[in-house]
């Protein structure tokens, strides 16, 4: 099993994705990616950070998707299917985020529809998060 | 403060012309200091506005533009910040001349685009935020603007028919200036029957990459005096503002936003940050403004930016739109250029473009598309990786 990207997501033995951010030891502000060290608020000179899994489950800030295919290093599927993206308020974070989505298109989506992470592979193989259908 | 004043500008047409970036800066710099009345062995400062997809000319602009227009020992600096170059290089040259350390410098801008999406910089560039977007999502600059523009949809009740409205209205303004790339009329049915690019934004909502030049030349009111330059364009503000912590937009090129679990949201997001700045630094408000250039990346991003800007309240900029008040004759028009919608993106060259727009319509002479006594134009328009860029001048 290859991740696209170390770091950034997890995999458990279950299936169950989980993205990867740090909490600020001092001020606890939450970021993903993951900022190893510096805090970015800029009232607090924290550099200490611990690595925390974010919330599962968030709902739909907006969404859209890519009709063309998208240009390198992005591998785009043959023949290509339009990728679906939807950036996701991540339930008590505070925060947006950004991904694929796994088996649902444009047409499937809402603002405000609850989702959950999941995984799926790129066109080359390597897995990434994607947000899914919530179960 | 004394003002910095616009004594020359001038631009190379847009289009997609395929030839080195330098000759477009050069034929800009040539119009706009043409247009002061200064020779090029006067000027004394040179700003560049870099472009990174031309080699190692482009990173260093300022000294490329120099040794084009032939070596003087004039003073240069280059600079880049995406999309909010230009502002940043006007900036530049403005503070210099208010230090007192010159009376008259030139600021170029200038691009020469690939075919297609941009794409970020060759190599594997794993800490890149800009090429892991592409590699590990296929998120291109459009898939950004379509988020904001379903968002509005959501919150707004925008429509594409909205949307298409703002291109039918931009056309119209871009079929009167002859440097736009884009002269055509189009209407409704052409924009929503042009192919779906990034849902829900058509091929004819998104602005294209293009090549373009553009060029200003700035100067102190004591240079203007001595020669003989009578009311000319003044700068009265340029902000070139960075976001506030937490900033809960998803720009271009993130992956997430900033938290707000520990801290909350400012009260001014940072599109609108960008323009109050610019007005607390004028010592003027919204109701001001004569016109309006601001940066519409996509149709839809131009309604955001009408609200975020002060023009009408959030959720409203469609209603003006429908009223034609944004459109040429209307109360304030907006992007009367003609805008990106218009002309495509020639990143380091849009925002100096932009203030190209504010000195012609602010001297009377726009031609056709002339705002009928306007005094106060707005330029506004954001670079990724956090760059404000906003321009008041006024007559």
């Amino acid at each position: 099993m290859t991740l696209a990207i170390d770091g950034w997501f997890a995999i458990d033995g279950d299936g169950a994705t989980h993205l990867i951010g740090t909490t600020c030891l001092t001020c606890g502000t939450v970021a993903f990616p993951p900022q190893r060290g510096l805090c970015r608020n800029p009232r607090c000179e924290g550099e200490e950070t611990a690595e925390t899994r974010l919330p599962r489950r968030g709902r739909v800030w907006s969404y859209t998707d890519a009709c063309y295919p998208p240009p390198e290093p992005y591998v785009a599927a043959r023949p290509y299917r339009p990728v679906t993206l939807a950036a996701v308020e991540l339930d008590g974070a505070g925060l947006v985020v950004l991904g694929q989505v796994r088996d649902l298109t444009v047409n499937d989506l809402e603002v405000g529809m609850e989702l959950e992470l999941v995984h799926g592979p790129l066109a080359d193989g390597p897995l990434v998060w994607m947000w899914g259908r919530a179960s | 403060m004394s003002a910095v004043v616009v004594l020359g500008a001038g631009m190379h047409p847009w289009g997609k012309w395929g030839r080195p970036f330098v000759e477009y800066g050069v034929a800009a710099a040539r119009a706009a200091l043409r247009d002061a009345g200064v020779a090029w062995t006067d000027v004394q400062y040179v700003v560049g506005a870099d472009t990174i997809r031309n080699g190692y000319p482009g990173f260093v602009s300022g000294a490329t533009y120099a040794q084009a227009l032939g070596w003087t020992g004039a003073r240069i600096a280059s600079c880049y910040a995406a999309c909010a170059s230009g502002a940043q290089a006007v900036d530049i040259a403005r503070t210099r001349i208010l230090a007192g350390l010159c009376d008259v410098a030139l600021v170029v801008g200038a691009d020469s685009t690939p075919k297609g999406f941009f794409k970020p910089v060759g190599g594997d560039r794993h800490d890149d935020p800009d090429w892991l977007r592409f590699r590990l999502l296929g998120a291109a600059n459009p898939a950004y603007f379509g988020l904001y523009a379903r968002r509005r949809m959501a919150l707004y009740g925008s429509t594409s028919d909205d949307f298409a409205a703002v291109k039918v209205k931009n056309a119209l303004a871009g079929s009167l200036n002859p440097m736009a790339r884009y002269r055509a009329r189009v209407t409704a049915e052409e924009v929503l029957a042009s192919p779906m690019v990034a849902d829900p934004l058509r091929l004819m909502d998104i602005c294209a990459t293009s090549d373009g030049g553009a060029a200003v030349v700035l100067a102190s009111e004591a240079y203007a005096r001595r020669l003989g330059a009578t009311a000319p364009v003044r700068l009265a503000a340029v902000s070139t503002v960075t976001p506030t912590f937490p900033n809960a937009v998803l720009e271009l090129p993130n992956f997430a936003t900033d938290s707000c679990a520990a801290v909350p949201a400012p009260e001014r997001p940072f599109r609108a940050a960008i323009a109050h700045a610019a007005y607390e630094e004028a010592g003027l408000g919204p109701e001001d403004v004569s016109f309006a250039e601001v940066y519409d990346l996509s149709t839809a991003l131009e309604l955001d930016w009408v609200e975020d800007v002060g023009l009408c309240p959030p959720g409203e900029a469609d209603k003006l739109l429908r009223a034609g008040e944004t459109a040429l004759g209307g109360r304030v028009p907006v992007n009367p250029s003609g805008g990106l919608a218009s002309f495509g993106e020639a990143i380091p060259a849009q925002a100096i473009a932009q203030l190209c727009e504010l000195t012609n319509q602010l001297r009377g002479a726009a031609g056709a598309r002339q705002v009928p006594g306007a005094r106060v134009g707005l330029a506004v328009n954001q670079g990724l990786f956090g760059h404000g860029s906003a321009i008041v001048a006024t007559t």
